[in-house]
């Protein structure tokens, strides 16, 4: 029996006369890896943001783990066990690794005092493969490593759902493979995992479900295979339906 | 925490405890008027560190909470007969809960603009106090000696407050280090480095960027109304000097932000600097365009100012000191 | 003509100064993201530095063209000597660092022309028209101002110099790519948003007494026009510029003056909190 962990509900986000997110809907279940994939700017991560608090809908609701979170602030939604990463890293620079998992133990669903955080944290960096960077400034760390450090930080809040934008970009394909594996452990922990990709294979193979944006509305959801052969889904992709029939034709 | 059980915790308690008897000890009224100039600089530097250091806003009017100490407490014991330390702990609560208040609506500006603001607050607050007239307007304050004659005359009033004063010093250095160790300081130092990451990491920043600056403001007031006790008087272009304001962010700069001894070391060492200073007539105009060199030289060479240095010199130093 | 019409077009002139400043203000934040504090230290050298020209035997309005040239340079000179460095980094610094500059220019005027009030008493003629009384310097600084808003919308939008700004100010790396030397144009971005403010400081001079101090309070004006009109748009700066004149003007016959800072000051923060892009649209 699959429990919903997240409802977007007729989720609208404008800014102004513009139309970010149009009317988007889909329910998530506990467990599962849904991908949320479109080409730039179709709105995946200003559905983020709504998910998250950061903005407020101008309409629609976001139901977590059956309560209603629209429009609270992210400190409290990660509290309710929600957290994410950002498509452009936000290391906190002068701070080491550590102290950077620390304040997401502190502040995350458990709330901790700082001793218990950093036992937290040092089992985190632990599982993520960060454990030798420990003293290290965040600052100084090299792009792969600062998105695992993202990662690892979100994870310290303990969430029960993890929202993950491009976790995978600028990383070379020995990087991707790894972090892919550490996604894999964090699905396997029992976390539920929502995430933006543009490296189709990865989350292609990785994912259980699968919705697809375009200009801000929902064009398609399904399972990875279903979504793939949508001519409407692979004409927004390239533009244009003959190409996108010609390849059809192609592969078959 | 166990705080008793950190040597640096007694390493401020020495500190503390030296200050006191230096001048005490043989009497010493010269370096006793000296010592206390240090310390008022040492307890504005420190505190202002909570807002720069740790939560990393630019607070350039913080001496509006020094001028607000000096203020209530001189008007509680001049029109309402208060003792001094009911008086200075009153003066102390309000400035800090007008802080908070404040606070609730100035934090929400972030970086350059929070550092407008508050110039603007402590010029506006200066303004509206010089026209104040229960507050003696452009006049201000003068305190009867009779004030004097409740802490058994102005000599001895004089060594108490000097004692109240290194006091307040040393619990600003000690709330700088337990507020930098414990979860609040953490949080703190998560809006310093990136505001929105931490709020998305679950850090409440408004609310604990308002408890900062209600923090920061409490001990300044408390020591301006010790100060302006001491001095008999409080007139608004003393308790509202915006140079002084400016002048504990260069000490605060110079010896380290972010860290307990940083400030304190930097308030030192300014002083003895201005003092040289102003005794060299041919520097004493300068004095204004040597701070901005400084503050310049250290944001360009050493923005970790004096502390930061020696802390990349000898990096074993860290973890004894803070 | 009515006392209130004749301020509020008094505050219309004057306005278009503080467009001015506010442009130099709101242009160097627009290229490179830095909040000037030495704004207000660099308007105050402005008004000195025609002061000493006309000392010298300068008329004032010829001396706007050394001055403008003198502020551009010393503006590359703040640029390269206290900017450049840390201009990627934590937005403290450079707040810190123009502050630090505005400290040292502040200090050293001090010390050289102390805090006295200084004039240029230069001939003045008073003007009539259609009922409305004002002197021809009010109105020449009107339009110098103009005209010098004119000149830089000739160089940003016409000129490549200028385009190559518009393109940092846009998005530096595309601009690195394209193969625009950033370096350069963000000191040229300096030196003029420094021109503007000496040139705004020397116009004010023709119009009013001042001390080394003045500069703090056109450096607010500035700030609360450049928010009006929107942090980062020179347009919009010089509109905001405008209408803090006509409130400026609306206020005077009915309010002391020293109460304008405290109304100023205000209105700044109010804005801030309510219209973070100002009225027109910003960057941030």
């Amino acid at each position: 029996m699959k429990r919903p962990i997240l409802e977007v509900d007729h989720v609208t986000k404008a800014f102004g006369g513009l139309l970010a997110v149009n009317d988007v809907s889909f329910t998530m279940y506990q467990g599962e890896i849904l991908g949320l994939i479109g080409p730039n700017g179709a709105g995946k991560t200003t559905l983020f943001n709504v998910i998250n608090g950061v903005y407020k809908p101008t309409k629609g609701r976001i139901v977590f783990d059956g309560e209603e979170i629209t429009g609270l602030p992210p400190y409290r939604v990660v509290k309710k066990g929600l957290a994410r990463t950002h498509q452009i890293v936000k290391p906190l620079n002068e701070m080491t690794v550590l102290e950077n998992v620390v304040v997401g133990a502190c502040f995350g669903r458990e709330n901790l005092g700082l001793e218990p955080a950093r036992e937290v944290a040092r089992e985190i960096l632990e599982f993520v493969g960060l454990a030798d960077f420990a003293e290290t400034l965040a600052g100084k760390l090299n792009i792969a490593l600062k998105k695992r450090l993202e990662v690892a930080r979100a994870l310290a809040a303990r969430p029960k759902l993890l929202l993950l934008d491009e976790v995978l970009a600028g990383l070379n394909p020995a990087e991707v493979g790894r972090m892919l594996g550490v996604i894999r452990k964090i699905r396997d922990q029992g976390v539920s995992i929502l995430m933006i990709e543009h490296i189709m294979q990865a989350i292609m193979s990785l994912s259980d479900r699968i919705v697809v944006l375009n200009f801000g509305e929902k064009l398609a959801e399904g399972r990875p295979e279903e979504v793939a052969n949508d001519p409407r889904v692979i004409e927004a992709y390239l533009g244009d339906p003959e190409m996108a029939k010609r390849i059809l034709e192609e592969e078959s | 925490m166990k705080l008793l059980r950190q040597p640096y915790f007694w390493l401020i308690v020495a500190f503390t405890a030296l200050f006191a008897a230096l001048p005490f000890w043989n009497q010493n009224i010269t370096l006793r008027e000296t010592l206390v100039l240090s310390a008022i600089y040492i307890i504005l530097a420190t505190n202002l560190n909570l807002m720069i250091g740790y939560t990393g806003y630019v607070n350039f009017g913080s001496i509006v909470f020094f001028g607000l100490g000096g203020y209530f407490t001189l008007w509680l014991i001049s029109e309402h007969g208060w003792g001094l330390y009911p008086a200075v702990l009153f003066a102390g609560a309000v400035t800090s809960i007008l802080a908070f208040l404040l606070g609730l609506g100035i934090l929400r500006l972030r970086g350059a603009y929070f550092a407008l603001a508050t110039i603007g607050i402590n010029e506006a607050v200066k303004d509206f106090v010089a026209n104040f007239e229960a507050w003696g307007g452009s006049e201000g304050i003068f305190l009867p000696f009779t004030a004097f004659r409740a802490m058994g005359g102005p000599a001895k009033a004089l060594w108490t407050v000097y004692l109240l004063i290194v006091l307040v010093m040393g619990l600003s250095l000690l709330l700088s280090y337990v507020v930098k160790r414990s979860k609040f300081g953490l949080g703190l130092f998560a809006i310093r480095e990136d505001e929105d990451a931490a709020i998305v990491l679950g850090v409440q920043a408004p609310l604990y960027k308002s408890i900062a600056y209600s923090l920061s403001a409490f001990l300044p007031a408390v020591a301006g109304g010790l100060y302006f006790f001491k001095n008999g008087s409080v007139v608004p272009e003393e308790a509202f000097n915006l140079h002084l304001s400016i002048e504990s962010i260069v000490m605060v700069m110079l010896g380290g932000q972010g860290t307990v001894t940083g400030p304190a070391v930097g308030a030192f060492l300014y002083e003895r600097l201005r003092g040289i200073l102003l005794t060299l007539p041919s520097l004493s105009n300068f004095h204004l365009v040597i701070a901005g060199v400084l503050l310049l030289l250290i944001i360009l060479f050493a923005p970790g100012g004096l502390m930061g240095w020696l802390y990349r010199v000898w990096p074993g130093l860290r973890r004894g000191l803070e | 003509m009515p006392e209130i019409l004749a301020s509020v077009l008094d505050g219309l002139l004057i306005g278009l100064v503080y467009g001015l400043a506010a442009i130099g203000l709101t242009l160097i934040f627009g290229v490179m993201d830095v909040v000037n504090l030495a704004h207000g230290a660099v308007i105050a050298l402005g008004m000195f530095t025609v002061y000493l020209l006309y000392k010298a035997g300068i008329h004032p309005y010829i001396g706007l063209l050394p001055v403008a040239v003198i502020g551009f340079l010393f503006g590359v000179l703040i640029y390269l000597i206290a900017v450049k460095r840390i201009l990627d980094g934590p937005p403290l610094m450079t707040l810190l660092a123009t502050f630090a500059v505005s400290m040292i220019i502040t200090g050293a005027g001090t010390a050289i022309w102390s805090t006295s009030p200084y004039n240029i008493n230069f001939p003045v003629t008073t003007l009539n028209i259609l009922g409305y009384t004002v002197t021809s310097a009010r109105l020449i600084a009107a339009i110098a101002a103009v005209l010098v808003t004119v000149f830089l919308y000739i160089f940003l939008y016409r000129t490549t110099l200028g385009k190559a700004v518009r393109a940092v100010a846009n998005n530096r790396e595309a601009a690195e790519l394209m193969g625009i030397p950033s370096q350069q144009i963000l000191a040229v971005s300096f030196g003029i948003g420094t021109a503007l403010a000496m040139l705004s400081g020397a116009l004010i001079a023709t119009l009013f007494p001042f001390t080394i101090l003045s500069g703090g309070i056109y450096e607010l004006k500035s700030f609360v026009a450049s928010v009006l009109g929107g942090l980062g748009n020179p347009t919009g700066a010089l509109f905001g510029g405008i209408i803090l004149g006509l409130i400026e003007g609306s206020v005077a016959p009915f309010i002391e003056v020293s109460w304008t800072n405290v109304i100023e000051f205000v209105i700044f923060v109010l804005i801030l909190l309510f219209f973070p892009t100002g009225l027109f649209g910003g960057r941030r």
